[in-house]
């Protein structure tokens, strides 16, 4: 009707394809990236800012205050738990052995023996993969911290 | 403070310090329904004390200062830290070569509160290439694990973000206390321990 509306239209249709787009690459982030660590990264930051950016589509599209407040809430809910929940997982997997070590540049979680017997401390389960998956690009290439790392 | 929570008697003084969240519990009510109403504000009231007593939580200790300046500018830095994350970790999705490597650092924070390690924790898990993995409570390290990083240089400058992030973080949220704590060390080696 009015051209405010007709440009109110054009930017939601923008923000929500952006979102979309960006929602989309998270999925094939989480295809194409190689361990449970960078997945989680992929999984939780373009998905965020999608999912606001989608938000904001229906916020300016959306008719009446009721369903802003809700979509004002969902955003506020994704912000608090996303990071949550990809802490846990990535600290799962960490424990877990399920980090592709020979991708990290340098791991110095690993490199102090009091944090790792902390963080490794009887959790890691029976099928986990061996304690030495795999060695930094660090550890590769000789500039080891704490010579106990090499070992096997 | 599990034991506190369960001594009867105190209600008053648990009362007091739940207030935060009991405000909050009614405010997630009212926007649930959409509309204003003494009903709806009353019925929130009622919910927000029965799940705070079903469900009670510890109180969250150490006050915060709310300052409305550095506030916004740590608002500001975190929506443009989102929006450029989110743009970068896309790109690196789409492009062909992939993803570069990543590290895991550990950073030595200099905050000593609850509240702001988990405004820290919260705000960098959700900007540029990084992810808590591990909070050392007693020692005040932060565990990250980040992308993009090419080489050393590359990790000394996401720890030196991680440190610029939690000066904002205290500067917004933190008491004098905290701001002051910040103060001398911050040309230290960020990193305790190892050499």
């Amino acid at each position: 009707m009015s051209v405010l509306e007709v440009v109110g239209d054009v930017v939601a249709v923008v923000l929500l394809l952006l979102g979309a787009l960006l929602c989309l690459t998270a999925g094939i982030g989480l295809v194409r990236f190689p361990d449970v660590l960078t997945r989680m990264h992929a999984g939780t930051k373009p998905q965020v800012l999608g999912v606001l950016l989608i938000m904001v589509a229906g916020a300016i599209r959306l008719q009446g205050w009721s369903a802003t407040w809700m979509l004002l809430l969902v955003a506020v809910f994704q912000l608090l738990t996303a990071p949550v929940s990809a802490h846990m997982i990535s600290r799962v997997a960490y424990r877990r052995r399920h980090v592709r070590r020979d991708l990290l540049l340098v791991d110095e979680l690993r490199a102090d023996d009091e944090l790792r017997d902390r963080v490794y401390r009887g959790d890691e389960p029976a099928d986990a993969p061996p304690g030495e998956p795999g060695q930094t690009l660090a550890e590769r290439s000789g500039e080891n911290r704490n010579p106990r790392d090499e070992r096997g | 403070m599990t034991a506190e929570a369960a001594a009867p008697g105190r209600l008053g003084h648990r009362l007091r310090h739940q207030l935060p969240l009991l405000a909050w519990l009614v405010l997630v009510w009212m926007l649930l329904w959409g509309t204003w109403s003494w009903a709806n504000l009353l019925g929130g009231a009622v919910i927000a004390l029965v799940v705070t007593s079903l469900l009670p939580l510890p109180p969250v200790v150490g006050g915060t200062r709310l300052r409305p300046g550095p506030l916004l500018r740590f608002v500001g830095a975190f929506v443009a830290d989102l929006i450029s994350s989110g743009a970068l970790v896309a790109w690196q999705t789409l492009r062909p070569s992939g993803i570069e490597r990543s590290a895991i650092i550990r950073v030595q924070t200099r905050t000593d509160s609850d509240l702001l390690l988990t405004i820290l924790a919260e705000s960098l898990t959700l900007v540029p290439g990084s992810m808590v993995l591990d909070l050392d409570r007693e020692r005040r390290v932060l565990t990250l694990h980040v992308l993009h990083v090419r080489g050393p240089d590359d990790v000394e400058r996401q720890r030196t973000s991680v440190l610029a992030q939690e000066e904002r973080v205290v500067r917004a949220f933190g008491t004098a206390a905290d701001v002051a704590a910040l103060g001398p060390p911050a040309g230290e080696p960020a990193r305790g321990g190892t050499s």
